[in-house]
């Protein structure tokens, strides 16, 4: 059964993938690239990988898609034509297609339990993780501690992308105060419904980023859940009203912060005596350690995702607010 | 404390001072403070060096968790050699970007410059330090973001369409990486390099490791600009600000040939990369093309910024060339061309961009007389410039002849005499630019008494390279013997991990 419903979601895919090559509407295939996350995390779910699943829908089908729709707004929906000849991307992609599925020959069997990855470093994680530290979730425990340098990493990168969404579009405020109101001022009915959601979708986005350690979630995810709820609010009241809220200046002091958290937690452990990142050194009980360390990194990561996701959001809002104007 | 911990400085000091820098944003006080941090890290790697160079191996288990469940940091003569030379070349770049970017990079995105190259910094130490394939990969996302935002914030609009092509060109090359590292994991369930090393010699000509050892070599070569994969370079090199072509041209390319030296030598092992897969033919004959092609393409532009950026593909090309003769004293020379050719290339840059200070272009035109308006600037681009070339007396020559040397080690006479034609081809793009300051007349629209000497604070980070390129043209014990050493322990671990393999699986 499981199989069928795998192959039936890779043919939706594939569907899916080649019907955004051949349209020409880049709003219709904005909408396609949200329902390809979708269908992936419909995968990873049926792989029982239920926290890239997660993550997948909620970045790469959400945020994702609000993102490239800022951009659209910014540029157009239609796409232009290209001056160049196809025939040489089209051989590149054969070849790499190619050498992908030769690639495969050798793969060792799907899903069975004698693979290399179930045999080596993965039975530590699952049979030790849970009296090392102590976590019922072991996703976390491999992305938060035993993995948590490549996490800062990650970290970096998304504010290494912030830092290059402000080189290139910068977030500056209307000084004329006639600056036409952006946002839905008429709609009542989107007033009233956003006022309603917005509470719900924080208070979400705050269960995910605590309840990382027991099940799916963390700070990634909460991060852009608890953007999503501040685009929303943008979308529904305009960006000035927004900027009232949180303005773009403390938002990105914010994902500094969140950034200097993380590491902050990897130099006290060092103040401490033990490595980089060794949060066994936080307490007493190294299980207690872990678990302080785990919680402060993910507070770290939420925090910047969230102050990243929302700059950009702000960078694109407020270029479209100027390009209106003009 | 330090010095337990010392491994891990290079990468967390600048990665922590880059959000601290956005939260600052002040500019004199930024300029100090991002030297600063550069400087530092320049030290305790070349304290690293000196650590690496007498234990040979420091390793360091970050988070306190082992080898192969926790991800370690790895360092020996070959990563603390290279990570010195681009510590340093960040440092004199950060002390000659002050000027250089009031120039060229609008004020107020002065505090996201100095981000991204501590950015950029982190990054590559960590691509360095780092002894986990997939942790590499993450160090070269955060280096590549950065790169792409400073070779955007040029005022140049043309710089937008540089950075586009050189972030969709270093994606897709990042991308290839990924899926090769996800199917060396597929078959091995580990991530660390040296854990995979012993693990991936148990299997014989499997074609999910060999697609995996293509998918990683040709990422790998576009990261690097390899011929004919590096479209992206001259245009991104032409149109960044000066200061970050001098530091990208003398670091970023390097770094990713360090990685393509990681993955032959650490991971797969020579043996099977080179006389299994036929891998040395492959990258000989493209380095060859890409030192003639390039270094003609050096010789007929005009914008001089281009000139150079050709000349770094034909240079990449020579160290490849080392590397493909496959012996202790062919790779040792394409390590002692990665440090030497960031002395010269940074130094050329520096130049070129001194020239833009004053004169506001860097066409071959722009050029004609400066030779006695700019003495001390057309003077270090023609050291360096000698340099590129391979005269006596200059690291260039030094690199040359250790490569000149592994040639004929292997009676590939050919090879030998086509190194030194390339060297002719460098004197007439170089011979080029040196005319025209020394033996031309500068243009009569030019105001001879606007364009001077340029400021002390780019000269001097400028004559400290072109001192290193002479100083180490003449004392070249530090230089060999670290290559040297750096790449007998390449050779040594390949064998090494041949070895266990082979106990492993009897």
């Amino acid at each position: 059964m499981g199989d069928l419903i795998d192959l039936v979601l890779l043919a939706m895919l594939a569907i899916t993938a080649l019907q955004m090559i051949f349209l020409k509407d880049l709003f219709a295939v904005v909408m396609l690239f949200g329902i390809y996350s979708f269908l992936s995390a419909l995968i990873f779910i049926n792989l029982d990988a239920v926290d890239v699943a997660f993550t997948e829908a909620s970045v790469g089908a959400g945020i994702s898609t609000v993102l490239m729709l800022g951009t659209l707004a910014l540029t157009g929906r239609k796409e232009k034509k290209s001056s160049h000849s196809s025939i040489l991307p089209l051989l590149v992609v054969c070849i790499t297609g190619a050498a992908l599925i030769y690639g495969t020959l050798d793969m060792p069997p799907f899903g069975h339990p004698n693979n290399p990855i179930h045999e080596h470093v993965a039975p530590r994680y699952i049979e030790e993780s849970p009296k090392e530290i102590g976590l019922p979730n072991m996703v976390t425990s491999v992305l938060a501690s035993y993995r948590g340098f490549d996490t800062l990493g990650e970290t970096v990168v998304v504010f290494a992308a912030l830092i290059g969404v402000l080189a290139l579009l910068g977030v500056r405020r209307q000084e004329e105060n006639d600056v036409p109101e952006s946002g839905f001022k008429a709609h009542h009915v989107l007033h009233v419904v956003a006022r309603f959601f917005i509470p719900l979708i924080i208070l979400f986005a705050l269960y995910v980023q605590f309840h990382g350690d027991f099940g799916p979630g963390g700070g990634f995810q909460a991060g852009v859940i608890a953007a999503a709820a501040f685009i929303l609010y943008t979308l529904v009241f305009g960006l000035s009203r927004a900027f009232a809220v949180v303005g773009p200046k403390f938002l990105q002091a914010l994902a500094s912060i969140g950034v200097l958290l993380y590491a902050s937690v990897g130099f006290f452990s060092m103040y401490k005596g033990g490595q980089f990142l060794d949060y066994s050194k936080l307490a007493t009980d190294p299980i207690v350690g872990q678990h302080y360390g785990i919680i402060i990194i993910e507070l770290g990561v939420g925090i910047t995702v969230f102050a990243v996701m929302l700059s950009i959001f702000y960078a694109f809002g407020s270029q479209a607010e100027r390009s209106n104007i003009q | 404390m330090l010095e337990q911990h010392l491994a891990t400085l290079p990468i967390l000091l600048p990665l922590i001072a880059a959000p601290i820098t956005l939260l600052l944003g002040r500019s004199l006080f930024l300029w100090i403070f991002a030297t600063a941090i550069s400087a530092l890290a320049c030290y305790f790697s070349w304290q690293l060096l000196a650590a690496a160079l007498t234990e040979s191996v420091l390793s360091y288990a970050v988070g306190g968790w082992p080898a192969p469940w926790g991800i370690e940091l790895r360092v020996d003569a070959a990563n603390a050699f290279v990570l010195l030379a681009v510590s340093a070349l960040s440092t004199l770049v950060l002390i000659y970007s002050k000027d250089s970017i009031e120039k060229e990079i609008d004020s107020s995105k002065h505090t996201l410059y100095y981000t991204a190259h501590l950015l950029c910094l982190a990054g590559l130490s960590g691509i360095l330090l780092t002894g986990d394939a997939f942790n590499l990969f993450v160090f070269l996302e955060i280096s590549s973001l950065a790169t792409y935002t400073l070779v955007s914030l040029g005022s140049d609009r043309r710089c937008l369409t540089a950075a586009f092509r050189y972030l969709v060109m270093g994606t897709i090359g990042a991308t290839f990486i990924l899926i090769g590292v996800g199917m060396l994991y597929m078959n091995t369930g580990t991530l660390n390099m040296l854990d995979l090393a012993n693990r991936i010699d148990i299997y014989e000509s499997n074609r999910t490791i060999n697609t995996g050892l293509a998918f990683i070599m040709v990422g790998v070569s576009i990261k690097l600009a390899l011929f004919p994969l590096h479209m992206w370079l001259p245009a991104a090199y032409t149109h960044a600000p000066s200061a970050v072509t001098a530091f990208l041209a003398s670091t970023a390319t390097k770094v990713a040939f360090y990685v393509m030296i990681r993955f032959i030598f650490t991971i797969f092992g020579w043996n099977y990369v080179f006389e299994e897969m036929g891998m040395d033919l492959i990258l000989m004959v493209l380095a060859i093309v890409a030192i003639f092609k390039c270094s003609y393409m050096a010789t007929v532009q005009s914008n001089v910024k281009t000139v150079l950026a050709y000349s770094s593909v034909a240079q990449i090309g020579y160290m490849i060339l080392g590397v493909s003769l496959v012996s202790v004293t062919g790779l040792m020379s394409g390590l002692i061309h990665i440090f030497n050719h960031a002395l010269m290339k940074g130094a050329l840059f520096m130049a070129v961009g001194a020239v833009f200070y004053r004169v506001g272009s860097v066409d071959i035109n722009a050029f004609k007389g400066l030779g006695k308006q700019m003495p001390l600037t057309m003077a270090a681009f023609t050291i360096a410039g000698l340099s590129i070339i391979g005269v006596p007396l200059t690291v260039g020559f030094v690199s040359k002849w250790y490569l000149v040397t592994a040639a004929l080690e292997q009676q590939h006479w050919v090879v030998a005499a086509l190194v030194l034609a390339g060297s002719l081809l460098a004197v007439v793009y170089i011979g080029r630019v040196i005319e025209a300051a020394y033996f031309q007349k500068p243009p009569a629209s030019r105001d001879s008494n606007q364009v001077k000497e340029a400021p002390w604070l780019m000269l001097a980070p400028m004559w400290a390279l072109v001192l290193a390129n002479i100083y180490f043209g003449i004392d070249t014990s530090l230089t060999t013997e670290a290559a040297r050493s750096a790449s007998e322990w390449l050779f040594q671990t390949s064998a090494i991990a041949a070895a266990s393999s082979v106990e492993v699986s009897q």
